[in-house]
């Protein structure tokens, strides 16, 4: 599983780094997404997958 | 509502009704599932439509809320350019505009907002809203460089449409009834702020009681200003009208569901059995402030389609109880707010300013924190925002 985020089109909402803290964080100014783990596990992927469905800005990306 | 669904219809394929059928295939939900939408595009996003889409930075095809392989994966029959004009609770039927009805065992209403028009017009030629794909084509068409646009509405988007179109190279000019820009949302000192930053890049701005626009002027079917209710004039080639929005439920009337501002939903966002609600045309009564109250941002409709989504499959009544965010990009800053502000008693701006691109400032209602606001500092918010989820006092975290 991999997982693409695109910077500028994130809005920074942080969704993705409540709902799967360990593949997600933000920068501490902007808040723009983090990505910690760009091809987690499969314990991760419930996690991964509600994020990316959550993502308000279409910002996410999984690839299987 | 005892039997599991097989034919969930959602009226609407944006950011709530598209979202509501991806959770629902997540969900593990794999029978019928159609949206109807009265546009023509494929499902997009509406936030950048009044910033990159706007100045040009992005293309249409960028705005897309998923891409082609994604969509066919959803295996949705989506019906676009078709509206929905009669909802039949009784029978399970919906009427749409292609003059076939669409039966149904379970319902989701996510037709959002429309945008309120000033009166007669309607039909002038250099009169714009914002709220589609087609409405942001028609007006960049018309910011042409040096031209004279007059917004009206100091809002999110009357304020985003002025940086876009000082960008442009148009001369802009500000109307709002209220001393500042924003101040109705965010208070008087933020507004005063925000109204600085925005003559900062050249817009000119007339704000206060006395400059409330009574109506538009016109010559052969094209404005030629706005007219003030103290009589004054301001000539203009282009306006923009962006005095807030109003939700689409009109093709809700005699359905005999609960219609105020919104569909009036239960906590749990439903207006009937099995019909939901989401999105900007939802008002529910909000657990996390015991409130009622309708969200027109963009997370709040996605918030709202995961919760919906897993609702229609698990027939559980639960609330949805969220602290809402925002955020809107001014020139190069974004502002974020966490909470839910409206009708706060004191706003305390605790750091910064906008001039120095760091602020952050709280919200009161009560003796609660209810909302907070910041500006490049974006890891104070999320300590924040748990504060407001905690439902902490004001007392204990800002003081007197
Ligand atoms: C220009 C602009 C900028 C914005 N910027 C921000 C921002 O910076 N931050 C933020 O948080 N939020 C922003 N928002 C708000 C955000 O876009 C909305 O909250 C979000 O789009 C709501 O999604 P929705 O699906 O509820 O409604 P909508 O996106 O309005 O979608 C409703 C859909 O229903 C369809 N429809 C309506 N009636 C019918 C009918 N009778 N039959 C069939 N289909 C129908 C419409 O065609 C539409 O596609 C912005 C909105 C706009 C317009
Ligand atoms: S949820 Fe989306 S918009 Fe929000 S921080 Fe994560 S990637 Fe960015």
């Amino acid at each position: 599983m991999k997982v693409i985020a695109d910077i500028e089109v994130c809005v920074a909402a942080g969704v993705c780094a409540a709902i799967a803290p360990d593949v997600f964080d933000q920068d501490d100014e902007v808040g723009k997404v983090i990505l910690l783990d760009a091809n987690p596990g499969d314990d991760q992927l419930d996690a991964v997958r509600d994020a990316v469905l959550s993502c308000p800005s279409a910002a996410l990306r999984l690839v299987e | 509502m005892s039997a599991a669904p097989s034919n969930i219809v959602i009226v609407g394929a944006s950011a709530a009704g598209l979202t509501t059928a991806a959770a629902l295939r997540r969900n593990g939900y794999d029978r019928d599932l159609t949206l109807v939408d009265a546009e023509r595009h494929v499902p997009y996003d509406r936030p950048p439509l009044s910033k990159h889409l706007l100045t040009g930075e992005w293309g249409v095809d960028r705005v897309a809320l998923k891409t082609e392989a994604d969509l066919a994966s959803l295996a949705v029959d989506i019906r676009s350019g078709v509206s929905a004009t009669k909802l039949d609770v009784e029978r399970s039927i919906l009427s749409l505009t292609d003059a076939t009805d669409l039966p149904f065992d379970r319902l989701v209403i996510a037709t959002g907002v429309t945008p309120r028009v000033l009166p007669e017009s309607a039909h002038l030629a250099g009169v714009h809203t914002l709220r589609t794909i087609d409405d942001t084509l028609a007006l960049s068409e018309e910011l042409v460089a040096g031209r004279h646009l007059v917004v009206v509405g100091g809002g999110f988007l009357g304020t985003e449409v002025a940086a876009a179109a000082i960008g442009l190279g148009l001369r802009v000019t500000l109307v709002n009834s209220r001393p500042t820009p924003l101040e109705r949302s965010l208070g008087p000192a933020i507004g005063a702020e925000v109204a600085a930053l925005h003559t900062g890049h050249g817009v000119e701005l007339r704000t206060g009681p006395e400059n409330a626009v009574q109506s538009l002027l016109s010559s052969a079917g094209r404005v030629t200003g706005v007219l003030f209710t103290d009589g004054s004039t301001l000539n203009a080639d282009v306006v923009f009208v962006a005095i807030g929005a109003s939700p689409t439920v009109d093709w809700l009337n005699g359905s005999g569901l609960s219609i105020g501002d919104g569909v009036e939903c239960a906590p749990d966002l439903s207006a009937a059995p099995g019909i939901y609600a989401a999105g900007d045309v939802a008002r529910w009564e909000n657990p996390a402030f015991d409130e009622s109250m309708r969200v027109e941002h963009r997370t709040n409709a996605t918030e709202q389609a995961m919760h919906v989504g897993a609702r229609l499959v698990d027939g559980a009544p639960d609330a949805f109880a969220s602290v809402p965010y925002f955020w809107t990009d001014q020139y190069d800053l974004k502002l974020q707010v966490h909470g839910w502000i409206p009708g706060y008693d004191e706003v305390r701006i605790l750091e910064g300013s906008l001039v120095e691109r760091r602020m952050l400032a709280v919200f009161r209602r009560g003796d609660r924190v209810v909302g907070a606001l910041g500006v490049g500092a974006a890891k104070a918010l999320r300590q924040w925002r748990q504060l407001i989820v905690d439902r902490t006092a004001w007392a204990d975290v800002v003081g007197g």
